[in-house]
């Protein structure tokens, strides 16, 4: 029986949540197609991400673990992951759009001399064939595609397909991380921020823009974001503001930044130009504060409140803090 | 060190995007086109690194329509030694028959380096330059914002989430370039008259069979026009409770 194959992200040891994302996405494609789901990992010291795979409905999962694999290396994770793929007899393979995955899966596909795309918000299995839904010129447009080489390979992105969970124990086999000559290779990893939340993992997206003023006015931004408690929410800038030099590149959010999809975004003082919006109108819920009544900003937020930024996120960061200290 | 620069011709960031009568293409009418924004930071690193190196070439290439030939021209002008316009009038928003397409051609000249933008702004795809780099059985890093050269092995530093990664690359290899990894130059009215006596190449291509077929290309839903809970702080508590009200809080 052919697979639906999950290339996992494992970092540190730790499984990224995306990955549970994507097994949800293939147990979709694995019922509409008659295959099942397989798991693959890379890394070194899989057994805890593991055993959360073998508990996320997956039927089998594979752990390419060894001290070779320890750190990175796109062209070694790639053969190693393309020869499982084979072996599994994959029809499909799915990972996140992550840095990793936006460096893996294209060189895999390559080598599995088949298509890719990327960046995927819906799948499917119609008439026989595997499909797929990504947005296009920053979110303007909605591409819908249809694959006609196999396997189909698709990076799909985080925050858009809910985590999986809930599956029996799936069986695991090991197989050892081949040595040899990695052309290229991470390392170091320099955490950004003290181990912030990442952006687009994010589960709230506070994001600030001109409105604020000045630089060092950010930082009511980071309180609000910090009420959510540890872990959940995370700060964003529009492009005005990181060109000025107030915010790193990082936090970004827009057509030349990131592209997020929270559950929850706030925009305060961000006017909302089309190349900020191309990067959060997937939010699900979208709140805008600004002072400008007509900012573009308001027409694409859910709940929006005019008024005085320096005002009201005060008050709404001791209101958010109450509710979590109540949780 | 020979680099080939890949770029593309993508509309304008600020076009607002209308959908043709087939429905799987956009219409261009009114639309202006610009070079890619990311393909600028991959240019601009390539003639860094043969000033720094002082020695090799830079090639230009893109795929797509002939009027490419106006971000080739800006590219010569820019510095770069030489151009090369696959020609098609397709749409290029496929990566295998893209990047296929590409490997091909490359094999055909000298190279160690390709540089790439992080991605086009048009198909979104970044996927690109790994791609290549699987084809080209070269190294490969993407999205860098930071490289150094050193005895024919890079060093490159990326984004990933929460974290900064580096990379040591060896050569030959394909990176792609990310906002941040330097300050374009613009071309000046010396490079602009040089740039007329440069080698400028165009031939046709075939990108062949897709593996990905448009079904469709549509415009997305509008989100649904929101709510204005109130003005100012006293607001607050109106938008705590419509947030409570939907679950998000």
């Amino acid at each position: 029986m052919s697979n639906i194959v999950v290339v996992a992200e494992v970092r540190g040891g730790a499984l990224k949540r995306p990955s549970l994302e994507a097994v949800t996405a293939a147990l979709q494609l694995a019922g509409q197609s008659g295959a099942k789901v397989a798991v693959i990992a890379c890394g070194a010291g899989l057994d805890a991400a593991c055993a959360e795979l073998g508990k996320s409905g997956a039927h089998k999962v594979v752990a390419i673990d060894g001290p070779a694999f320890a750190n990175y290396s796109g062209d070694a994770y790639a053969k190693a992951v393309v020869e499982q793929c084979k072996a599994l007899a994959a029809s499909a393979v799915l990972m996140a759009h992550t840095a990793m995955g936006k460096d893996l899966l294209p060189r895999v596909s390559a080598l599995l001399d088949t298509g890719i795309v990327t960046d995927v918000v819906a799948v499917g299995f119609e008439g026989g064939a595997f499909t797929a839904k990504k947005p296009v010129f920053a979110g303007k447009a909605t591409l819908a595609v249809r694959a006609a080489k196999a396997p189909f390979v698709a990076t799909l992105r985080p925050n858009n397909f809910a985590a999986a969970a809930g599956g029996a124990g799936a069986e695991t086999q090991k197989v050892a991380a081949p040595g040899g000559n990695l052309l290229s290779v991470v390392k170091e990893i320099v955490a950004s921020g003290g181990g912030k939340t990442p952006l687009q993992e994010a589960k709230v997206v506070v994001a600030g823009g001109r409105g604020l003023k000045e630089a060092q006015h950010f930082k009511m931004i980071e309180d609000l974001a910090a009420a959510f408690g540890p872990g959940v929410a995370a700060v964003g800038a529009s492009r005005a503001i990181v060109d000025a030099g107030w915010r790193p590149h990082s936090e970004q959010v827009g057509q030349t930044g990131k592209v997020v999809s929270p559950p929850l975004y706030f925009a305060i003082g961000i006017s909302g130009a089309i190349q900020h919006i191309a990067g959060m109108r997937t939010a699900r819920t979208i709140v805008a504060i600004n002072q400008d009544a007509d900012a573009p900003i308001f027409k694409i937020a859910d709940f929006g409140i005019v008024g005085d930024a320096f005002e009201v996120v005060p008050a709404l960061t001791t209101a958010i803090a109450a509710i979590v200290a109540g949780k | 060190m020979d680099i080939v620069v890949c770029i593309k011709r993508v509309p304008a960031t600020d076009t607002a995007i209308k959908i043709a009568a087939d429905g799987k293409s956009i219409d261009p009418t009114g639309v202006t086109f610009e070079l890619n924004a990311y393909d600028e930071f991959a240019l601009e690193q390539a003639l860094r690194i043969k000033e720094q190196l002082n020695a090799g070439s830079v090639t230009v290439v893109t795929i797509g329509p002939k009027e490419c030939k106006k971000q080739l021209d800006d590219a010569l002008a820019r510095g770069a030694d030489k151009a090369v316009l696959l020609s098609t009038t397709e749409w290029v928003y496929d990566g295998a028959s893209t990047a296929a397409a590409l490997a091909a051609w490359i094999k055909t000249v000298p190279c160690n380096l390709v540089l790439c933008g992080r991605q086009a702004v048009d198909s979104d795809n970044n996927q690109l330059p790994a791609n290549l780099a699987g084809r080209l059985g070269f190294a490969c890093v993407t999205e860098v914002s930071k490289l150094a050269l050193d005895n024919g092995v890079f060093t490159a530093e990326r984004d990933i989430e929460g974290a900064r990664e580096v990379v040591t690359c060896k050569t030959p290899a394909v990176v792609s370039c990310h906002k941040g990894l330097n300050e374009p130059r613009y071309a000046n009215l010396k490079g602009i008259m040089a740039a007329k006596k440069k080698p400028f190449v165009e031939q046709p291509v075939q990108l062949g069979s897709k593996a990905m077929e448009i079904v469709a290309l549509t415009l997305p839903p509008a989100r649904a026009a929101g709510k204005i809970v109130g003005t100012g702080v006293d607001a607050v508590p109106a938008l705590i409770a419509a947030l409570r009200e939907i679950k998000v809080l």
